[in-house]
């Protein structure tokens, strides 16, 4: 198993309750796996002159402001930063390249959850209670957050293990299912050049998008490339800078519902995940078509609109 | 006539109270509020009373059901009815995947959609579906009937052995060994008796039959190169 849990919203007053109102959809699906939970939250978006890294350590009493005056000596410019326990937001000018190369180099034990103008992935080993106290996931505002509650099957409970893997700027994946062909997918993966931490199925598939987009694809692209390339059971949600995607395989085991209301489009692996969102009782209610890519977001063009794109 | 509010009660004491009850229980007329989408509500029911369940119910709702009147007025889960014995479970939105699943006996009744695997391993239970049903409905089907008035997805009826399928709307697809049937007059005389019990105004007519080619019951020594 594993739970799912995605929330958009389309009323952008609801924003300062987007913590509030997601909290209680991820502690629902705990019973589906409270090995370790994450989640990707999107809003308090910086220019695109900086980028934004979520940076976690395992000690809790790591020495952040030393990275981040290193930080502020390699961009050149100060950082704006604030803690979240083992997790730091550090909005950093530039494009990311040469913080993660700064990184890498002097402080290879810090691992980048997430970059982008606005998503921050926050994750850890524990049960989505334990995780939404930690990280004070009801406080949290923002435009739209996907959740992952994990019950490990293809590989250890570890952090680097636990879901949403990032896959590019804004980008994020969570999976439920597994994987059957990802050590050979992951083997190839390698050798254009993707970079795996873990032994983990869902990474390869997060690795999948990931080489796709970069090869040009859009996500949705990607996504559909994905239903012929990745072999066994899926629901995968991606996040992205302005909205969510979800695709499920074609034999379609691995359930997955939605919900849309004026105020926001919703989505879980169980309708018990939804049953506190507010107006949930005359919701559209569906569930996700086997082999078909569905994605939501607001546009330049046009404002904050559902798009529902069935292209497969 | 009793009411048990699931936000108050647990699905335990719900369920228990719904054990409790014997053959002659003047207790026959139960409403089960706030569902929130839980597993598990009003399983195992072994008497003949009527139990209305007013919301969007979890995995396994009315599984193993024995003679009661059992109605979801909401969406259902996974395996709603599964393993049925008798009775009637009547779903009044859409149900997701493996309705009805290895249930025995009783009626099923759907009034939305059913997702993937509707009656899978079905061995006796009828399912009357006024929406369409996703792919694989009826896979390995081994008796009762199925009467779907939209469409079925892919490989509908796939290694079936006796159940009769009806299907008035499009047939994406047929599963190995499953083939169109003639209508003869005692199908569209049982067809006729199956949408009656569900309440549903269709013109047997319009529907056509389904079943087993019955080429895969046994063992051909001619496939021997397959294995």
């Amino acid at each position: 198993m594993c739970g799912i849990v995605g929330l958009y919203l389309k009323n952008s007053a609801l924003q300062g309750k987007l913590g509030a109102l997601f909290a209680p959809m991820l502690i629902e699906m705990a019973d589906r796996g409270r090995d370790s939970t994450g989640i990707a939250i999107y809003g308090d978006e910086v220019d695109d002159s900086h980028v934004k890294l979520t940076l976690q350590h395992e000690d809790i009493n790591f020495d952040w402001p030393a990275v981040v005056a290193a930080l502020e000596k390699g961009v050149g410019a100060p950082v704006d930063w604030f803690q979240n326990a083992g997790a730091i937001v550090a909005k950093v000018k530039g494009d990311g390249t040469a913080a993660r190369s700064l990184l890498s180099s002097e402080f290879p034990d810090v691992a980048v959850r997430s970059i982008g103008l606005s998503i921050e992935i926050l994750k850890d080993i524990g049960s989505p209670e334990a995780i939404s106290e930690k990280f004070n996931i009801p406080g949290m505002k923002g435009t739209h957050a996907i959740g992952h509650t994990r019950m490990a099957t293809e590989s250890a409970v570890t952090t680097d293990g636990s879901h949403p893997f990032s896959t590019g700027y804004d980008l994020c994946l969570v999976h439920n299912g597994s994987l059957s062909n990802h050590n050979r997918l992951r083997a190839y993966l390698k050798k254009q050049g993707i970079v795996f931490e873990t032994m983990n199925d869902s990474e390869v598939a997060a690795g999948y998008v990931m080489w796709r987009m970069q090869q040009g694809k859009s996500l949705e692209e990607a996504l559909i490339a994905a239903l012929d390339d990745l072999d066994g059971f899926y629901t995968l949600t991606v996040g992205t800078r302005d909205g969510f995607a979800v695709v499920r395989d074609r034999i379609a085991c691995k359930p997955a519902i939605l919900a849309e209301t004026d105020d926001y489009v919703a989505m879980a692996s169980e309708y018990r995940a939804l049953a506190s969102l507010p107006g949930i009782k005359n919701a559209r209610l569906w569930e996700p078509e086997p082999g078909e890519v569905y994605a939501w977001g607001h546009t330049a063009h046009e404002g904050i609109s559902r798009q529902e794109l069935e292209l497969a | 006539m009793s009411e048990y509010d699931l936000q108050k009660v647990s699905i335990r004491e719900v369920n228990q109270a719904l054990h409790d009850l014997t053959d002659g229980a003047n207790d026959t007329e139960i409403t089960i509020s706030n569902p929130g989408g839980m597993h598990n509500i009003a399983c195992g029911v072994d008497s003949p009373v009527s139990v209305k369940i007013d919301g969007h119910t979890g995995y396994y709702c009315a599984g193993m059901n024995k003679l009661a009147n059992i109605e979801v007025n909401g969406n259902v889960g996974t395996g709603v009815a599964e393993n049925m014995m008798s009775g009637t479970v009547r779903v009044r939105g859409n149900a997701s995947q493996s309705a009805g699943a290895t249930a025995h006996g009783g009626l099923l009744v759907i009034e939305g959609d059913a997702a993937a695997r509707c009656g899978i391993s079905m061995k006796g239970i009828d399912i009357v579906v006024k929406g369409s049903v996703g792919h694989l409905a009826a896979f390995m089907g081994q008796s009762g009937r199925m009467v779907v008035c939209g469409d079925a997805g892919d490989a509908l009826g796939d290694s079936l052995y006796e159940a009769r399928l009806y299907v008035k709307g499009k047939v994406k697809s047929l599963g190995a060994d499953c083939i169109e049937k003639e209508m003869r007059p005692e199908h569209l005389e049982e067809l006729k008796a199956l949408l009656d019990a569900a309440g549903m105004d269709e013109d047997p007519k319009a529907f056509k039959r389904y079943g087993s080619a019955r080429q895969l019951y046994n063992f051909k020594v001619d496939n021997m190169s397959a294995y």
